[in-house]
Protein backbone atom coordinates (compact mmCIF):
# COMPACT_ATOMS: atom_id res chain seq x y z
CA UNK A 1 0.00 0.00 0.00
CA UNK A 2 1.28 3.49 -0.82
CA UNK A 3 1.37 6.35 1.68
CA UNK A 4 -1.87 8.01 0.46
CA UNK A 5 -3.70 4.76 0.83
CA UNK A 6 -2.19 4.26 4.28
CA UNK A 7 -3.34 7.72 5.29
CA UNK A 8 -6.87 7.07 4.00
CA UNK A 9 -7.07 3.84 5.97
CA UNK A 10 -5.75 5.61 9.06
CA UNK A 11 -8.29 8.44 8.68
CA UNK A 12 -11.11 5.95 8.15
CA UNK A 13 -10.01 4.05 11.24
CA UNK A 14 -9.80 7.28 13.22
CA UNK A 15 -13.23 8.34 11.94
CA UNK A 16 -14.79 5.04 12.88
CA UNK A 17 -13.12 5.24 16.30
CA UNK A 18 -14.43 8.78 16.72
CA UNK A 19 -17.90 7.67 15.61
CA UNK A 20 -17.74 4.81 18.07
CA UNK A 21 -16.68 7.13 20.89
CA UNK A 22 -19.51 9.56 20.11
CA UNK A 23 -21.94 6.65 19.93
CA UNK A 24 -20.62 5.23 23.21
CA UNK A 25 -21.04 8.62 24.88
CA UNK A 26 -24.71 8.85 23.86
CA UNK A 27 -25.35 5.23 24.81
CA UNK A 28 -23.93 5.79 28.30
CA UNK A 29 -25.92 9.04 28.59
CA UNK A 30 -29.08 7.09 27.74
CA UNK A 31 -28.15 4.33 30.21
CA UNK A 32 -27.55 6.83 33.03
CA UNK A 33 -30.94 8.44 32.30
CA UNK A 34 -32.60 5.04 32.44
CA UNK A 35 -30.79 4.32 35.71
CA UNK A 36 -32.01 7.59 37.24
CA UNK A 37 -35.57 6.99 36.01
CA UNK A 38 -35.48 3.51 37.51
CA UNK A 39 -34.39 4.99 40.83
CA UNK A 40 -37.41 7.33 40.90
CA UNK A 41 -39.71 4.48 39.83
CA UNK A 42 -38.53 2.12 42.57
CA UNK A 43 -37.41 4.29 45.48
CA UNK A 44 -40.80 5.65 46.45
CA UNK A 45 -42.86 2.51 45.98
CA UNK A 46 -43.36 0.10 48.93
CA UNK A 47 -41.91 -2.00 50.43
CA UNK A 48 -39.43 0.54 51.76
CA UNK A 49 -36.03 -0.66 52.95
CA UNK A 50 -35.98 1.86 55.81
CA UNK A 51 -33.64 -0.17 58.00
CA UNK A 52 -31.09 -0.41 55.19
CA UNK A 53 -31.46 3.32 54.39
CA UNK A 54 -30.71 4.11 58.05
CA UNK A 55 -27.73 1.76 58.02
CA UNK A 56 -26.38 3.40 54.88
CA UNK A 57 -26.93 6.90 56.34
CA UNK A 58 -24.86 5.82 59.33
CA UNK A 59 -22.17 4.37 57.03
CA UNK A 60 -21.99 7.54 54.92
CA UNK A 61 -21.89 9.78 57.98
CA UNK A 62 -19.32 7.77 59.90
CA UNK A 63 -17.11 7.21 56.86
CA UNK A 64 -16.75 10.93 56.21
CA UNK A 65 -17.14 12.45 59.68
CA UNK A 66 -13.49 12.66 60.79
CA UNK A 67 -12.17 13.85 57.45
CA UNK A 68 -14.93 16.42 57.10
CA UNK A 69 -14.36 17.71 60.64
CA UNK A 70 -10.65 18.21 60.03
CA UNK A 71 -10.99 19.59 56.50
CA UNK A 72 -13.88 21.92 57.37
CA UNK A 73 -11.98 23.36 60.31
CA UNK A 74 -8.78 23.86 58.31
CA UNK A 75 -10.64 25.43 55.37
CA UNK A 76 -12.27 27.96 57.73
CA UNK A 77 -9.00 28.71 59.49
CA UNK A 78 -6.89 29.06 56.33
CA UNK A 79 -9.52 31.03 54.43
CA UNK A 80 -9.71 33.57 57.27
CA UNK A 81 -5.93 33.73 57.59
CA UNK A 82 -5.41 34.25 53.84
CA UNK A 83 -8.17 36.87 53.55
CA UNK A 84 -6.87 38.98 56.41
CA UNK A 85 -3.98 40.77 54.58
CA UNK A 86 -6.24 41.90 51.71
CA UNK A 87 -8.84 43.30 54.11
CA UNK A 88 -6.11 44.85 56.29
CA UNK A 89 -5.01 47.02 53.35
CA UNK A 90 -8.37 48.78 53.56
CA UNK A 91 -8.58 48.61 57.33
CA UNK A 92 -11.54 46.29 57.00
CA UNK A 93 -10.55 43.37 59.28
CA UNK A 94 -13.88 43.74 61.05
CA UNK A 95 -15.55 42.44 57.91
CA UNK A 96 -13.71 39.13 58.19
CA UNK A 97 -16.54 37.22 59.95
CA UNK A 98 -19.01 38.34 57.28
CA UNK A 99 -16.64 37.41 54.49
CA UNK A 100 -15.93 34.02 56.03
CA UNK A 101 -19.60 33.29 56.59
CA UNK A 102 -20.56 34.19 53.01
CA UNK A 103 -17.75 32.11 51.55
CA UNK A 104 -18.33 29.11 53.79
CA UNK A 105 -22.11 29.03 53.83
CA UNK A 106 -22.67 29.87 50.20
CA UNK A 107 -19.92 27.88 48.54
CA UNK A 108 -17.21 26.16 50.55
CA UNK A 109 -19.22 24.00 52.95
CA UNK A 110 -21.35 22.19 50.33
CA UNK A 111 -18.48 21.98 47.86
CA UNK A 112 -15.82 20.70 50.29
CA UNK A 113 -18.29 18.17 51.73
CA UNK A 114 -19.26 16.97 48.26
CA UNK A 115 -15.65 16.58 47.14
CA UNK A 116 -14.67 14.64 50.24
CA UNK A 117 -17.78 12.48 50.03
CA UNK A 118 -17.07 11.81 46.34
CA UNK A 119 -13.71 10.40 47.34
CA UNK A 120 -14.73 8.55 50.48
CA UNK A 121 -18.31 7.53 49.88
CA UNK A 122 -18.54 7.49 46.07
CA UNK A 123 -15.51 5.26 45.64
CA UNK A 124 -16.64 2.97 48.41
CA UNK A 125 -20.12 2.56 46.89
CA UNK A 126 -18.60 1.97 43.44
CA UNK A 127 -16.16 -0.64 44.74
CA UNK A 128 -18.71 -2.38 46.96
CA UNK A 129 -21.38 -2.74 44.29
CA UNK A 130 -18.75 -3.51 41.65
CA UNK A 131 -17.39 -6.36 43.72
CA UNK A 132 -20.93 -7.62 44.38
CA UNK A 133 -21.56 -7.57 40.63
CA UNK A 134 -18.43 -9.51 39.67
CA UNK A 135 -18.91 -12.09 42.43
CA UNK A 136 -22.51 -12.61 41.22
CA UNK A 137 -24.03 -11.46 44.53
CA UNK A 138 -26.34 -9.08 42.65
CA UNK A 139 -27.41 -11.91 40.33
CA UNK A 140 -28.01 -14.08 43.40
CA UNK A 141 -30.36 -11.44 44.82
CA UNK A 142 -32.15 -11.20 41.49
CA UNK A 143 -32.73 -14.94 41.10
CA UNK A 144 -33.98 -15.26 44.66
CA UNK A 145 -36.91 -12.98 43.83
CA UNK A 146 -35.61 -9.97 45.74
CA UNK A 147 -35.05 -6.59 44.13
CA UNK A 148 -31.34 -5.79 44.22
CA UNK A 149 -31.83 -2.38 42.64
CA UNK A 150 -34.17 -1.32 45.41
CA UNK A 151 -32.08 -2.85 48.18
CA UNK A 152 -28.65 -1.77 46.96
CA UNK A 153 -29.12 1.31 44.77
CA UNK A 154 -32.20 3.11 46.12
CA UNK A 155 -31.03 2.80 49.71
CA UNK A 156 -27.55 4.14 49.00
CA UNK A 157 -28.76 7.04 46.84
CA UNK A 158 -31.34 8.02 49.46
CA UNK A 159 -28.67 7.78 52.15
CA UNK A 160 -26.23 10.11 50.38
CA UNK A 161 -29.06 12.51 49.47
CA UNK A 162 -30.14 12.72 53.12
CA UNK A 163 -26.73 12.60 54.80
CA UNK A 164 -24.63 14.94 52.67
CA UNK A 165 -26.77 18.05 53.41
CA UNK A 166 -26.42 17.23 57.13
CA UNK A 167 -22.66 16.82 56.73
CA UNK A 168 -22.47 20.06 54.72
CA UNK A 169 -24.23 21.94 57.53
CA UNK A 170 -21.76 20.43 59.98
CA UNK A 171 -18.84 21.38 57.69
CA UNK A 172 -20.16 24.95 57.67
CA UNK A 173 -20.22 24.98 61.46
CA UNK A 174 -16.68 23.62 61.93
CA UNK A 175 -15.48 25.97 59.17
CA UNK A 176 -16.89 28.90 61.13
CA UNK A 177 -15.21 27.58 64.28
CA UNK A 178 -11.91 27.55 62.35
CA UNK A 179 -12.56 31.11 61.19
CA UNK A 180 -13.51 32.19 64.71
CA UNK A 181 -10.26 30.77 66.11
CA UNK A 182 -8.24 32.98 63.79
CA UNK A 183 -10.37 36.08 64.38
CA UNK A 184 -10.41 35.60 68.12
CA UNK A 185 -6.64 35.09 68.28
CA UNK A 186 -6.01 38.29 66.33
CA UNK A 187 -8.82 40.62 67.37
CA UNK A 188 -9.98 38.96 70.59
CA UNK A 189 -13.57 38.92 69.28
CA UNK A 190 -16.07 37.01 71.43
CA UNK A 191 -18.02 34.03 70.05
CA UNK A 192 -21.33 35.92 70.37
CA UNK A 193 -20.03 38.97 68.52
CA UNK A 194 -18.48 36.76 65.85
CA UNK A 195 -21.72 34.84 65.30
CA UNK A 196 -23.74 38.07 65.10
CA UNK A 197 -21.48 39.23 62.28
CA UNK A 198 -21.61 35.82 60.66
CA UNK A 199 -25.40 35.84 60.30
CA UNK A 200 -25.71 39.51 59.39
CA UNK A 201 -24.89 39.25 55.66
CA UNK A 202 -26.67 35.94 55.11
CA UNK A 203 -30.14 35.87 53.61
CA UNK A 204 -32.70 33.07 53.67
CA UNK A 205 -31.87 32.41 50.00
CA UNK A 206 -28.30 31.55 50.98
CA UNK A 207 -29.43 28.79 53.33
CA UNK A 208 -31.94 27.42 50.84
CA UNK A 209 -29.42 27.51 47.98
CA UNK A 210 -26.81 25.80 50.11
CA UNK A 211 -29.28 23.12 51.15
CA UNK A 212 -30.50 22.53 47.60
CA UNK A 213 -26.92 22.35 46.40
CA UNK A 214 -26.01 19.74 49.02
CA UNK A 215 -29.07 17.66 48.18
CA UNK A 216 -28.15 17.73 44.47
CA UNK A 217 -24.52 16.87 45.28
CA UNK A 218 -25.60 14.02 47.56
CA UNK A 219 -27.90 12.59 44.94
CA UNK A 220 -25.17 12.89 42.29
CA UNK A 221 -22.53 11.14 44.42
CA UNK A 222 -24.92 8.31 45.27
CA UNK A 223 -26.28 7.77 41.79
CA UNK A 224 -22.86 7.95 40.09
CA UNK A 225 -21.28 5.53 42.58
CA UNK A 226 -24.18 3.11 42.25
CA UNK A 227 -24.28 3.37 38.44
CA UNK A 228 -20.57 2.65 38.14
CA UNK A 229 -20.65 -0.26 40.59
CA UNK A 230 -23.96 -1.79 39.52
CA UNK A 231 -22.88 -1.87 35.87
CA UNK A 232 -19.28 -2.90 36.38
CA UNK A 233 -17.86 -5.94 34.63
CA UNK A 234 -14.59 -7.56 33.61
CA UNK A 235 -13.64 -9.01 37.00
CA UNK A 236 -11.45 -7.28 39.52
CA UNK A 237 -10.28 -4.75 36.93
CA UNK A 238 -13.91 -3.68 36.61
CA UNK A 239 -14.13 -3.09 40.37
CA UNK A 240 -11.14 -0.72 40.26
CA UNK A 241 -12.60 1.08 37.26
CA UNK A 242 -15.97 1.39 38.99
CA UNK A 243 -14.40 2.95 42.09
CA UNK A 244 -12.25 5.28 40.04
CA UNK A 245 -15.09 6.20 37.68
CA UNK A 246 -17.35 6.96 40.64
CA UNK A 247 -14.88 9.49 42.08
CA UNK A 248 -13.85 11.19 38.84
CA UNK A 249 -17.37 11.47 37.38
CA UNK A 250 -18.94 12.59 40.65
CA UNK A 251 -16.30 15.31 41.20
CA UNK A 252 -16.68 16.56 37.64
CA UNK A 253 -20.47 16.68 37.92
CA UNK A 254 -20.30 18.39 41.32
CA UNK A 255 -18.34 21.29 39.78
CA UNK A 256 -20.73 21.55 36.82
CA UNK A 257 -23.72 21.56 39.20
CA UNK A 258 -22.01 24.18 41.39
CA UNK A 259 -21.74 26.54 38.41
CA UNK A 260 -25.35 25.97 37.35
CA UNK A 261 -26.80 26.38 40.85
CA UNK A 262 -24.75 29.51 41.54
CA UNK A 263 -26.09 31.02 38.32
CA UNK A 264 -29.65 30.04 39.19
CA UNK A 265 -29.36 31.39 42.75
CA UNK A 266 -28.23 34.71 41.28
CA UNK A 267 -31.64 35.09 39.62
CA UNK A 268 -33.43 34.90 42.99
CA UNK A 269 -31.12 37.27 44.80
CA UNK B 1 -22.95 -42.92 48.33
CA UNK B 2 -24.94 -44.79 45.62
CA UNK B 3 -27.71 -42.69 44.06
CA UNK B 4 -31.13 -43.93 45.14
CA UNK B 5 -33.79 -44.63 42.49
CA UNK B 6 -35.97 -41.60 41.95
CA UNK B 7 -39.40 -41.59 40.34
CA UNK B 8 -39.34 -39.28 37.32
CA UNK B 9 -42.62 -38.18 35.77
CA UNK B 10 -41.83 -38.25 32.03
CA UNK B 11 -45.22 -36.80 31.12
CA UNK B 12 -44.66 -33.59 32.99
CA UNK B 13 -41.78 -31.37 31.83
CA UNK B 14 -41.12 -28.54 34.28
CA UNK B 15 -38.78 -26.87 31.81
CA UNK B 16 -39.28 -27.06 28.07
CA UNK B 17 -36.92 -25.36 25.63
CA UNK B 18 -37.30 -25.22 21.85
CA UNK B 19 -34.90 -23.68 19.34
CA UNK B 20 -32.97 -21.59 21.86
CA UNK B 21 -30.29 -19.40 20.33
CA UNK B 22 -27.94 -16.96 22.04
CA UNK B 23 -24.98 -15.01 20.67
CA UNK B 24 -22.47 -12.65 22.24
CA UNK B 25 -21.49 -10.09 19.61
CA UNK B 26 -20.55 -12.28 16.63
CA UNK B 27 -20.07 -15.52 18.56
CA UNK B 28 -23.05 -17.89 18.55
CA UNK B 29 -22.90 -19.75 21.87
CA UNK B 30 -26.21 -21.61 21.77
CA UNK B 31 -27.36 -22.63 18.29
CA UNK B 32 -30.78 -24.17 18.54
CA UNK B 33 -31.15 -25.93 21.89
CA UNK B 34 -34.09 -28.26 22.51
CA UNK B 35 -34.48 -29.57 26.05
CA UNK B 36 -37.05 -31.00 28.45
CA UNK B 37 -36.51 -31.34 32.19
CA UNK B 38 -39.05 -33.66 33.78
CA UNK B 39 -40.60 -33.52 37.24
CA UNK B 40 -38.28 -35.10 39.80
CA UNK B 41 -35.35 -35.53 37.41
CA UNK B 42 -31.69 -34.59 37.78
CA UNK B 43 -30.42 -33.58 34.34
CA UNK B 44 -26.69 -33.05 33.97
CA UNK B 45 -25.50 -30.72 31.22
CA UNK B 46 -21.94 -31.64 30.31
CA UNK B 47 -19.61 -29.72 28.10
CA UNK B 48 -16.25 -28.04 27.84
CA UNK B 49 -15.63 -24.57 29.26
CA UNK B 50 -17.09 -21.80 27.12
CA UNK B 51 -19.73 -23.97 25.43
CA UNK B 52 -22.60 -22.00 26.94
CA UNK B 53 -23.67 -24.28 29.80
CA UNK B 54 -23.93 -21.46 32.32
CA UNK B 55 -25.54 -19.22 29.69
CA UNK B 56 -28.28 -21.83 29.36
CA UNK B 57 -29.27 -21.76 33.04
CA UNK B 58 -28.91 -17.98 33.21
CA UNK B 59 -31.46 -17.77 30.39
CA UNK B 60 -33.77 -20.20 32.23
CA UNK B 61 -33.62 -18.05 35.37
CA UNK B 62 -34.18 -14.84 33.40
CA UNK B 63 -30.73 -13.37 34.06
CA UNK B 64 -30.01 -13.33 30.32
CA UNK B 65 -32.39 -12.81 27.44
CA UNK B 66 -32.43 -15.34 24.59
CA UNK B 67 -32.02 -14.15 20.99
CA UNK B 68 -34.51 -16.71 19.72
CA UNK B 69 -36.51 -19.68 20.98
CA UNK B 70 -39.32 -20.68 23.33
CA UNK B 71 -38.52 -21.31 27.00
CA UNK B 72 -41.34 -22.56 29.19
CA UNK B 73 -40.58 -22.83 32.90
CA UNK B 74 -43.26 -24.25 35.21
CA UNK B 75 -45.86 -23.49 32.55
CA UNK B 76 -44.78 -19.91 31.90
CA UNK B 77 -43.11 -18.72 28.72
CA UNK B 78 -40.37 -16.53 30.13
CA UNK B 79 -40.13 -14.42 26.98
CA UNK B 80 -43.70 -13.18 27.48
CA UNK B 81 -44.03 -12.60 31.20
CA UNK B 82 -44.02 -9.35 33.14
CA UNK B 83 -41.28 -8.42 35.60
CA UNK B 84 -43.63 -9.23 38.47
CA UNK B 85 -44.41 -12.68 37.05
CA UNK B 86 -40.70 -13.30 36.51
CA UNK B 87 -40.03 -12.37 40.12
CA UNK B 88 -42.74 -14.79 41.29
CA UNK B 89 -41.36 -17.51 39.03
CA UNK B 90 -37.83 -17.01 40.35
CA UNK B 91 -38.99 -17.83 43.87
CA UNK B 92 -39.86 -21.30 42.55
CA UNK B 93 -36.38 -21.74 41.05
CA UNK B 94 -33.24 -22.18 43.14
CA UNK B 95 -29.95 -21.09 41.60
CA UNK B 96 -26.69 -22.31 43.12
CA UNK B 97 -23.83 -20.20 41.77
CA UNK B 98 -20.40 -21.47 40.82
CA UNK B 99 -18.70 -19.29 43.44
CA UNK B 100 -21.62 -19.57 45.87
CA UNK B 101 -22.28 -15.79 45.63
CA UNK B 102 -22.87 -15.48 49.37
CA UNK B 103 -23.50 -11.90 50.53
CA UNK B 104 -20.14 -11.26 52.13
CA UNK B 105 -21.32 -8.43 54.36
CA UNK B 106 -23.88 -10.68 56.07
CA UNK B 107 -23.55 -13.63 58.44
CA UNK B 108 -24.75 -17.09 57.35
CA UNK B 109 -28.02 -16.47 59.22
CA UNK B 110 -28.60 -13.14 57.45
CA UNK B 111 -27.73 -14.73 54.10
CA UNK B 112 -30.44 -17.32 54.64
CA UNK B 113 -32.98 -14.87 56.04
CA UNK B 114 -32.53 -12.35 53.24
CA UNK B 115 -34.64 -14.06 50.51
CA UNK B 116 -37.11 -15.41 53.06
CA UNK B 117 -37.98 -12.09 54.69
CA UNK B 118 -38.38 -10.39 51.32
CA UNK B 119 -40.54 -13.07 49.73
CA UNK B 120 -42.76 -14.28 52.57
CA UNK B 121 -44.77 -11.33 53.78
CA UNK B 122 -45.93 -11.51 57.37
CA UNK B 123 -43.56 -14.33 58.32
CA UNK B 124 -42.90 -14.44 62.07
CA UNK B 125 -39.50 -14.48 63.77
CA UNK B 126 -40.16 -18.01 64.96
CA UNK B 127 -40.96 -19.22 61.44
CA UNK B 128 -37.82 -17.56 60.08
CA UNK B 129 -35.67 -19.28 62.73
CA UNK B 130 -37.30 -22.66 62.07
CA UNK B 131 -36.75 -22.34 58.30
CA UNK B 132 -33.12 -21.29 58.76
CA UNK B 133 -32.45 -24.18 61.15
CA UNK B 134 -34.14 -26.69 58.79
CA UNK B 135 -32.07 -25.79 55.74
CA UNK B 136 -28.85 -25.51 57.71
CA UNK B 137 -29.55 -28.94 59.14
CA UNK B 138 -30.23 -30.26 55.61
CA UNK B 139 -26.77 -29.16 54.46
CA UNK B 140 -25.16 -30.24 57.75
CA UNK B 141 -23.80 -26.83 58.75
CA UNK B 142 -25.90 -25.76 61.75
CA UNK B 143 -22.76 -24.74 63.64
CA UNK B 144 -21.87 -22.02 61.10
CA UNK B 145 -25.01 -19.96 61.65
CA UNK B 146 -23.25 -16.91 63.08
CA UNK B 147 -20.13 -17.07 60.91
CA UNK B 148 -19.26 -14.71 58.08
CA UNK B 149 -18.82 -16.17 54.57
CA UNK B 150 -15.12 -15.29 54.67
CA UNK B 151 -14.70 -17.71 57.59
CA UNK B 152 -16.07 -20.68 55.64
CA UNK B 153 -14.23 -23.19 53.46
CA UNK B 154 -15.03 -23.62 49.75
CA UNK B 155 -17.19 -26.68 50.40
CA UNK B 156 -19.03 -24.98 53.25
CA UNK B 157 -19.72 -21.94 51.07
CA UNK B 158 -21.22 -24.20 48.39
CA UNK B 159 -23.43 -25.85 50.99
CA UNK B 160 -24.62 -22.54 52.42
CA UNK B 161 -25.27 -21.34 48.85
CA UNK B 162 -27.47 -24.40 48.31
CA UNK B 163 -29.16 -23.87 51.70
CA UNK B 164 -29.97 -20.28 50.72
CA UNK B 165 -31.78 -21.47 47.61
CA UNK B 166 -33.59 -24.25 49.52
CA UNK B 167 -35.07 -21.86 52.05
CA UNK B 168 -37.72 -20.77 49.54
CA UNK B 169 -38.70 -24.41 48.81
CA UNK B 170 -37.93 -24.26 45.09
CA UNK B 171 -39.43 -26.73 42.64
CA UNK B 172 -36.45 -26.48 40.30
CA UNK B 173 -32.78 -26.33 41.25
CA UNK B 174 -30.12 -24.99 38.88
CA UNK B 175 -26.57 -25.88 39.92
CA UNK B 176 -23.74 -24.04 38.16
CA UNK B 177 -20.54 -26.09 38.44
CA UNK B 178 -21.32 -27.35 41.97
CA UNK B 179 -18.01 -29.17 42.38
CA UNK B 180 -15.67 -26.68 40.68
CA UNK B 181 -12.57 -25.91 42.72
CA UNK B 182 -13.27 -28.48 45.44
CA UNK B 183 -11.16 -31.42 46.58
CA UNK B 184 -12.39 -34.93 45.57
CA UNK B 185 -13.82 -35.79 49.00
CA UNK B 186 -15.78 -32.53 49.22
CA UNK B 187 -16.93 -33.11 45.62
CA UNK B 188 -18.45 -36.43 46.66
CA UNK B 189 -20.11 -34.77 49.66
CA UNK B 190 -21.63 -32.11 47.40
CA UNK B 191 -22.81 -34.80 44.94
CA UNK B 192 -24.50 -36.62 47.83
CA UNK B 193 -26.09 -33.37 48.94
CA UNK B 194 -27.48 -32.77 45.43
CA UNK B 195 -29.06 -36.25 45.49
CA UNK B 196 -30.38 -35.68 49.00
CA UNK B 197 -31.95 -32.38 47.95
CA UNK B 198 -33.62 -34.15 45.02
CA UNK B 199 -35.16 -36.77 47.29
CA UNK B 200 -35.93 -34.72 50.39
CA UNK B 201 -37.25 -31.59 48.69
CA UNK B 202 -38.63 -33.34 45.57
CA UNK B 203 -36.86 -30.95 43.20
CA UNK B 204 -36.11 -31.22 39.50
CA UNK B 205 -32.57 -30.08 38.76
CA UNK B 206 -30.24 -29.03 36.00
CA UNK B 207 -26.62 -29.58 37.00
CA UNK B 208 -24.02 -27.81 34.91
CA UNK B 209 -20.62 -29.44 35.15
CA UNK B 210 -17.60 -30.79 33.34
CA UNK B 211 -16.86 -33.15 36.21
CA UNK B 212 -17.77 -36.70 35.11
CA UNK B 213 -17.83 -38.03 38.67
CA UNK B 214 -20.45 -35.45 39.51
CA UNK B 215 -22.35 -36.30 36.31
CA UNK B 216 -22.33 -40.01 37.03
CA UNK B 217 -23.25 -39.69 40.70
CA UNK B 218 -26.03 -37.13 40.38
CA UNK B 219 -27.49 -37.39 36.88
CA UNK B 220 -30.58 -39.38 35.97
CA UNK B 221 -29.95 -38.18 32.43
CA UNK B 222 -26.95 -36.56 30.76
CA UNK B 223 -27.03 -34.02 27.93
CA UNK B 224 -23.74 -33.32 26.16
CA UNK B 225 -23.42 -29.77 24.86
CA UNK B 226 -21.12 -29.52 21.88
CA UNK B 227 -20.82 -26.72 19.34
CA UNK B 228 -23.88 -24.93 20.70
CA UNK B 229 -26.23 -27.91 20.53
CA UNK B 230 -27.03 -31.04 22.51
CA UNK B 231 -25.26 -33.74 20.51
CA UNK B 232 -25.88 -36.69 22.79
CA UNK B 233 -28.56 -37.25 25.44
CA UNK B 234 -29.28 -40.29 27.59
CA UNK B 235 -27.97 -42.13 30.61
CA UNK B 236 -24.29 -41.79 31.48
CA UNK B 237 -23.42 -45.08 29.77
CA UNK B 238 -25.49 -44.26 26.68
CA UNK B 239 -23.80 -40.90 26.22
CA UNK B 240 -20.27 -42.26 26.51
CA UNK B 241 -20.81 -45.51 24.59
CA UNK B 242 -19.56 -43.91 21.40
CA UNK B 243 -16.54 -43.45 19.20
CA UNK B 244 -17.44 -39.81 18.52
CA UNK B 245 -14.08 -38.04 18.56
CA UNK B 246 -15.68 -34.98 20.20
CA UNK B 247 -17.08 -37.01 23.12
CA UNK B 248 -14.50 -39.74 23.72
CA UNK B 249 -11.61 -37.51 24.87
CA UNK B 250 -13.93 -35.98 27.43
CA UNK B 251 -14.40 -39.41 28.96
CA UNK B 252 -10.81 -40.60 28.52
CA UNK B 253 -9.31 -37.60 30.29
CA UNK B 254 -11.43 -38.21 33.38
CA UNK B 255 -10.42 -40.99 35.70
CA UNK B 256 -13.61 -42.98 35.90
CA UNK B 257 -14.34 -45.80 33.50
Amino acid sequence: MDTAENTTVAIRKKNSKLKQSVLDFFVSLYNINQFILRFFKEAFVPPFELKEVMRQCYEVGVRSFTLISVTGFIVGLIFTKQSRPSLSQFGAESWLPSLVSIAIMRALAPLVTALIASGKVGSSIGAELGSMRVTEQIDAMEVSGTKPFKYLVCTRVLATTITIPILATYTGFVGLVGGYLNVSMNEGTSWTAFMEQVFEPLAFTDFVASLVKSIVFGFTIGIVGCYQGYNSNKGTEGVGKAANGAVVTAMFLVFIEEIIIVQMTGWFR
Amino acid sequence: MEKAKVKVDHTNPVISIRGLEKSFEDYAVLRGIDLDLYQGENLVVLGRSGTGKSVLIKIISGLLRPDKGEITVLGKNIAHITDRELQELRIRIGFSFQNSALYDSMTVRKNLEFPLVRNRKGITRKEIDTNVETVLDAVGLSQTINQMPSELSGGQRKRIGIARTLILNPEIMLYDEPTAGLDPITCIEINDLINEVQQRFNTSSIIITHDLTCAKQTGDRIAMLLEGQFQRTGTFDEVFDTNDSRVKPFFDYNFIK
